[in-house]
């Protein structure tokens, strides 16, 4: 019986695969087993439609086992032909190792920014070898509701900040601010790397401190954590054991009226708060200075070496490029913003308030993504640490700068 | 004389445990160890003889981890060694003793953490102690000590003697069993000529019971040792592998995981990871041996 279901289902499978033979099959590997449905249901039939002889397939594995499944895949040669992309070291290492094509020469890579592309670059810029596709911003979600109630106009530079968190202090109502140190990377994440654009001038600053020109100890490096310090104040009791998923909690529940935010929040929160919800961007020093924000590139597509569909391959590529990719895309996930050049129509407010940014604001992505935490001791993580300590004032900004540099020195040639 | 047949039962008999235990003890136990000898250089691996491990114990940035988390471990250790055993055995007195009344229930209740995963363990205490949702902050209020309530594990000073607390309430149903089980085995007839000579009550457990359960109390000491020093899951359930607050959880299980699977950016790094696990194996070997030859072998035992 078995084996008649089998043999069955092994014609089937070659009746299928015999019909398409004349034609390109691509299959992509993905990390996005939740956004399964949307491929299947929106992007993928917006592509075959437009172009008939070419057939998509989504195979997404789990999102922890993706790594160790794909380099397996890889090194066996039995991959997909589009190979999805997580930022930085492990796509470098991919590309090093052969298994990524250079996809420089692909036009539509004019469509991105030099930020946009930097995650998915050889480290001199020379090569790139994945299209981005979606990147999360940071800044402040707030309860719009509890600001009306306490009469506070949105804050744009740090003293207006730091004020209205007083009034929101004074009032008692709400805990000013949603965030813990329990799990460390939201004090990095959500804290240093938010506000610290602003202090370190984005790009300028991010690019000098990983040619060596700026060092950690500098105080534009150094003031961030020094803001961060006058935090604690306004967190709530307990802060130090309170986690993320506490933190999310909290500002759902309609308890605190800041949330030191990604926008990859917005989907969840959309889900789970009755109130309206605002952004504002992190706050500047003076009024009318320049604006930076953290516009962190997260997820890009690229294309198997060994592939033998190149050509149908690089025209979807080219497609997920377009703005018909971008608009669905960013319409379907909402906080995952598309990273192409030309502005997209985004339906949800705040999604859509958030992604305003980027044509008031420079963006950059986090400081310690590229290059810098290559080496032990890891610079992220490190910054995890200094992040909370100085939240909670265990240490001095300036001590906390000196360690994280000593660390960097120890193995990053350009700050020895 | 006739030659000796050998007896080739022996050796099929043994044979299934032998495979099994090489395949999935030896084995692995002596590739990590062959594994910390060597490197990654430009994709191919490299023999280094013992540099891992001058790196891990000289180098400042990995000796100062490794210190921190063989420090950490120790406490852990003592608190277990202080609060655990001394109360399993009295919990153990209390449950032998022939009057108590219920104690079949006592015995399951105290025992049943024991069978709990370290998930629900962690997830559980992590509850009961947050300062937005526990009910430890409420319940302090409620007798009036609110003052007392710190975000215990988010406080480097509190952190790992609370994790160590935690630990003791989920295991302290072990020591509790086995000695438990040494208190039954004594024979009434010793206690009963204790009696006629006069030693009863409290004095007849430190002058009798006690003495003839200490084999039983040396065998958990190990025990709680080795598990100490094995241990992880609990850490890394409720404070994640960064061990956190700054390190002050950090133990060489933690420790090893991040070397070895890498953690958010930082790559894993399967060499050091081994050198680390090399060392935990050796500081484990060292205590036992330190208590089979030094202790176990002169440890006074009474023909009951």
């Amino acid at each position: 019986m078995t084996r008649k279901v089998l043999s069955i289902a092994l014609m089937s499978t070659a009746l299928v695969t015999s019909a398409y033979a004349q034609e390109a099959t691509l299959t992509i590997e993905s990390w996005r087993n939740d956004d399964l449905t949307l491929w299947q249901d929106k992007i993928i039939p917006a592509f075959e439609a437009e172009h008939p002889g070419i057939k998509v397939i989504f195979s997404p594995s789990a999102p922890a086992e993706y790594n160790a499944v794909l380099n397996s895949k890889l090194e066996a040669g039995s991959a997909g032909d589009l190979i999805t992309c997580r930022p930085f070291d492990a796509s470098l290492a991919l590309y090093d190792g052969g298994h990524l094509s250079d996809l420089s020469d692909l036009e539509a890579m004019g469509n991105f920014s030099d930020v946009a592309k930097s995650a998915w670059q050889t480290d001199d810029g020379s090569a790139s070898f994945c299209v981005p596709m979606a990147s999360v911003i940071h800044g402040f979600i707030y309860n719009k509701d509890a600001f009306n109630e306490l009469g506070i106009e949105v804050p744009s530079t740090e003293a207006e900040f730091f004020a209205a968190l007083d009034k929101i202090k004074e009032d008692g109502t709400y805990i000013p601010m949603a965030m813990g140190t329990n799990d460390q990377w939201e004090a990095a994440t959500m804290g240093y790397n938010n506000i610290g654009p602003n202090y370190w001038k984005g790009e300028e600053g991010r690019q000098a401190l990983i040619r060596g020109e700026q060092k950690l100890t500098d105080p534009q490096w150094v003031a961030p954590y020094a803001t961060l310090a006058k935090w604690a104040d306004y967190l709530g009791d307990g802060y130090e054991a309170q986690t993320y998923p506490d933190s999310q909690n909290l500002f759902t529940l309609g308890r605190a009226a800041i949330y030191p935010a990604g926008s990859w929040e917005i989907a969840g929160f959309n889900t789970q708060a009755d109130f309206e919800m605002g952004a504002f961007k992190p706050p500047v020093q003076n009024a009318g200075d320049t604006c930076y924000i953290s516009d962190h590139t997260d997820i890009g597509i690229g294309l198997n070496a060994a592939s033998e569909n190149q050509e149908a391959a690089r025209t979807f590529l080219a497609w997920v490029a377009s703005p018909e990719f971008a608009s669905i895309f960013g319409n379907a996930v909402p906080g995952f913003f598309p990273l192409s050049n030309e502005p997209v129509e985004l339906e949800d407010p705040l999604a859509k308030e958030i992604v305003g940014w980027r044509d008031e604001c420079e963006s950059t992505i986090r400081s310690t993504y590229q290059i810098l935490s290559r080496g032990t001791p890891n610079l992220e993580n490190e910054t995890w640490g200094a992040s909370v300590a100085a939240i909670k004032g265990a240490e001095t900004p300036e001590a906390l700068g000196q360690q994280l540099q000593d660390g960097l020195a120890t193995w990053y040639a350009p700050h020895q | 004389m006739q030659t000796r047949r050998i007896r080739w039962h022996i050796a099929v008999f043994l044979a299934p445990a032998v495979l099994v235990y090489t395949a999935v003890m030896i084995f692995p136990l002596f590739n990590t160890l062959r594994l910390a000898l060597f490197t990654e250089v430009d994709q191919t691996r490299v023999y280094v003889g013992l540099q891992n491990f001058r790196t891990l114990f000289f180098d400042p940035i990995w000796s100062e981890q490794f210190w921190n988390a063989l420090g950490n471990n120790f406490w852990f250790f003592l608190v277990h060694m202080l609060v655990q055993n001394p109360i399993g055995v009295a919990l153990a007195a209390i449950l032998s003793h022939p009057r108590l009344r219920f104690a079949a229930l006592y015995r399951s209740a105290i025992f049943i953490p024991t069978i709990l995963s370290f998930v629900i363990v962690g997830f559980a205490w992590k509850l009961i102690l947050s300062p937005l949702w526990g009910i430890a902050p409420s319940m302090l209020d409620a007798v009036g000590l609110k003052s007392l309530f710190a975000p215990w594990l988010g406080k480097e000073e509190y952190a790992l003697t609370t994790l160590a607390l935690v630990s003791v309430w989920q295991f302290v149903g072990i020591p509790m069993m086995l000695i438990y089980a040494a208190l039954l085995s004594i024979p009434e007839e010793i206690l009963e000529a204790g009696e006629i000579d006069g030693i009863t009550g409290a004095s007849a457990f430190w002058k009798i019971k006690l003495p003839l359960i200490l084999p039983s109390i040396g065998i958990i000491s190990i025990l709680t040792f080795v598990g100490n020093f094995n241990a992880f899951d609990l850490i890394y359930v409720s404070q994640g592998a960064l061990a956190g607050p700054d390190f002050s959880t950090d133990i060489l299980g933690t420790f090893m995981y991040r070397t070895f699977f890498g953690f958010q950016l930082q790559l894993g790094d399967p060499h050091m990871g081994s050198a680390i696990a090399g060392a935990m194996f050796a500081i484990i070997l060292v205590g036992v041996c330190i208590y089979l030859f030094g202790i176990q072998t002169r440890m006074r035992r009474y023909q009951l």
